[in-house]
């Protein structure tokens, strides 16, 4: 090493990794040596999702593309460029058509945050779908790992749901009419939907329990048609209720992975 | 030349030839009949397909196609709309990471041919310090797809249209891209299939996989030889009756959702002659030559003696066709395993009647909106 480069680093070494103020942050030298390595990821809270060590196989990119990383890394992505989002937005239809204009043509960066999250949510779909595919050709579903693959199926939906509820939000043509073709399938919903078979088994006479206006696509909605109602449940379910459910199923997907162990060759 | 009737052409005259026969071959039956095949003889003559020289030269053909499939307006008009640029990077992705699977499983099948171990495990014998080795993969990964996100955004912007109006209805009204296949099955089935029924079956399917497979092997290596069933009929689901009725759904379903090839001008007034026929009257009136009953449950007995028989003398027969395969699973899993399959080989077998004998239903109750 060069001259510099060697002074470079024992100033490093004797001045900023032995200093109050790093120690205090990072509690261990610079990951240089193995036991800095292992204790990098073992007492920094985001590293230490991954376990210290690997086999060698688990680490390569031609063997997980990434996938799940980056599954969690547009999570991440999305909900700040949500937050940022949020600010901006009312969701009534009164403002939110005129909010998505306004944010577009007068907030600074807005579009490029409004297509950041649009173009983030889509890329999302795939690489969740992507991950799942990739951990099928592994075989990572089969034991001991089945239900950690049943989490992921529960997140894959959820992702869906996600997108699907954010779909409404700037409440234009595009938005109403996919919601739309999309609830209308509610209708049908066996038992549950008005327009669903067996619904019209539950009521006696001309009292039915299940109609238009108390089936499942009428709770989903609230309301007949795709209203203000809808806007607000779709909302709250988009930023809140969904993002929660999301978060705490992805706890247990990235602990077990860690109890379960990464998938390896036997 | 017949100019088409639409506000657009049908692009340069010279093209015509090349486009009338992809719309041709664009027809559902001939495009799902040969995407099957072509599945299946990818799966088969996969040690081709996998070499760099042939992936690189279908990259291109792709490419090349996709390029001169801009020449037709209609093509153009509907690859330009932001939403469904997802759907080509879906195809090119999903190429890639098929590829670089099978890559790998043909490279691991031929290494157990010569008695060695797979490469993952060759790999997997020395362990690495996750830092550096995986964290700075992940950094470098994490900051490229930033930035591809990034350029994305800068150069795409997204959609908004007119403000929404609960009366004016877009004609096609389409689904987000990703339910576009689950809104091509409604041509199928009703909503309470097509909308409920199969995606709750694609759901459950997908958590009773990992209980319902007893094979042991090709854990944590990619391989296609020791799990050749497992990994034919998830790719069957998942290319055929998942990425190709997305993609059926956005280029060749337009006004009306009647069908289009991928360069037909999308035509609101386009009529077909729909006279599709359910299973009671091809019974009652063509076999029997008699008036169809009126109760329903005279009337639509053969069509529940099918469903029926499809649903218990299939998977009985299975138990007796694949002893093996049935003593391996045990009667719950086998099962649900059969069952599974059944519904979701409903679905090409509905598509098929549909195009050969224009079968409508094949139980039809319309006062309990109960029609298969």
């Amino acid at each position: 090493m060069s001259a510099v480069g060697d002074q470079v680093r024992k100033f490093l070494d004797e001045s900023v990794y032995q200093s109050v103020i790093w120690k205090s942050v990072f509690r261990h030298g610079f990951p240089d040596t193995d036991r800095n390595r292992t204790l990098v990821v073992l007492s920094n809270l985001f590293l230490h999702l991954h376990p210290a060590k690997l086999k060698g196989h688990a680490v390569r990119m031609r063997y997980t593309w990434c996938m799940g990383g980056l599954s969690f890394f547009m999570f991440l992505i999305l909900t700040i460029s949500g937050v940022f989002l949020m600010f901006y937005y009312r969701p009534t239809p009164e403002y939110a058509y005129q909010d998505i204009v306004a944010l577009r043509e007068d907030v600074p960066l807005g579009m490029f945050m409004r297509n950041v999250h649009r173009w983030g949510a889509h890329s999302m779909v795939l690489i969740v779908w992507l991950h799942m595919l990739r951990v099928f050709m592994t075989g990572s579903y089969k034991a001991p790992r089945e239900f950690n693959w049943a989490i992921g199926v529960i997140l894959l939906k959820l992702t869906l749901l996600l997108s699907f509820t954010g779909y409404l939000l700037p409440w234009d043509q595009l938005a109403i009419w996919a919601i739309t073709v999309g609830t209308n399938m509610a209708r049908a919903t066996p038992f549950l939907g008005h327009e669903g078979p067996g619904a019209s088994l539950i009521g006696y006479d001309d009292f039915k329990v299940v109609h238009s206006k108390s089936d499942i696509r009428f709770a989903l909605l609230g309301g007949s048609i795709v209203g203000p109602s809808a806007l607000l449940r779709f909302y709250v379910l988009h930023c809140v209720f969904l993002p929660l459910v999301a978060g705490f199923l992805m706890a247990v997907h990235f602990w077990r992975i860690r109890k379960d162990g990464f998938s390896a060759p036997l | 030349m017949i100019l088409a009737s639409g506000a657009i052409g049908t692009g340069p005259e010279y093209m015509q030839p090349f486009f009338n026969f992809v719309n041709f071959i664009c027809r559902p039956e001939i495009l799902f009949t040969g995407s099957v095949a072509a599945f299946f003889g990818a799966l088969k003559f996969r040690k081709i397909l996998v070499k760099p020289p042939v992936a690189i030269a279908m990259t291109v053909g792709l490419i090349a196609f996709i390029l001169i499939s801009l020449l037709s307006p209609q093509f153009y008009n509907e690859a330009r709309k932001p939403d469904n640029a997802p759907i080509f990077i879906m195809v090119f992705l999903t190429g890639l990471v098929l590829w670089a699977a099978f890559y790998q499983a043909v490279n691991n099948d031929e290494r157990f041919r010569q008695g060695l171990r797979s490469d993952e495990h060759e790999a997997a014998e020395e362990k690495l310090h996750v830092w550096p080795y995986l964290i700075y993969i992940e950094a470098i990964v994490a900051a490229f797809v930033l930035a591809l996100l990034f350029a994305w955004s800068i150069g795409l912007e997204a959609p908004l249209e007119q403000f929404a109006n609960p009366a004016k209805s877009p004609n096609p009204a389409k689904a987000p891209w990703y339910f576009l296949g689950l809104q091509e099955m409604l041509v199928y089935y009703d909503p309470w299939i097509a909308g409920v029924v199969l995606p709750g079956m694609i759901l459950s399917g997908l958590i009773v996989l990992p209980y319902c497979d007893p094979n042991p092997k090709g854990v944590g290596y990619y391989t296609f030889e020791q799990r050749r069933l497992a990994i034919t009929v998830f790719l069957f689901g998942f290319l055929i009756l998942w990425v190709l009725l997305i993609f059926v759904g956005t280029f060749l379903r337009g006004p009306n959702w009647n069908f289009f090839g991928l360069y037909e001008p999308w035509d609101a007034h386009k009529l077909l002659s729909l006279n599709n026929i359910n299973l009671s009257e091809y019974f009652w009136s063509d076999l029997l030559h008699k008036a169809p009953p009126q109760e329903w449950w005279r009337r639509e007995w053969p069509g529940f003696a099918l469903i029926f028989a499809y649903f218990t003398i299939l998977p009985a027969a299975g138990t007796v066709l694949f002893k093996r395969f049935y003593q391996k699973l045990g009667f719950v899993r086998y099962s649900m395993v059969v069952m599974h399959l059944l519904v979701m080989f409903s679905l090409p077998i509905k598509m098929y009647l549909r195009w050969s004998i224009n079968l409508k239903y094949i139980v039809f109750i319309p006062d309990y909106f109960f029609n298969i």
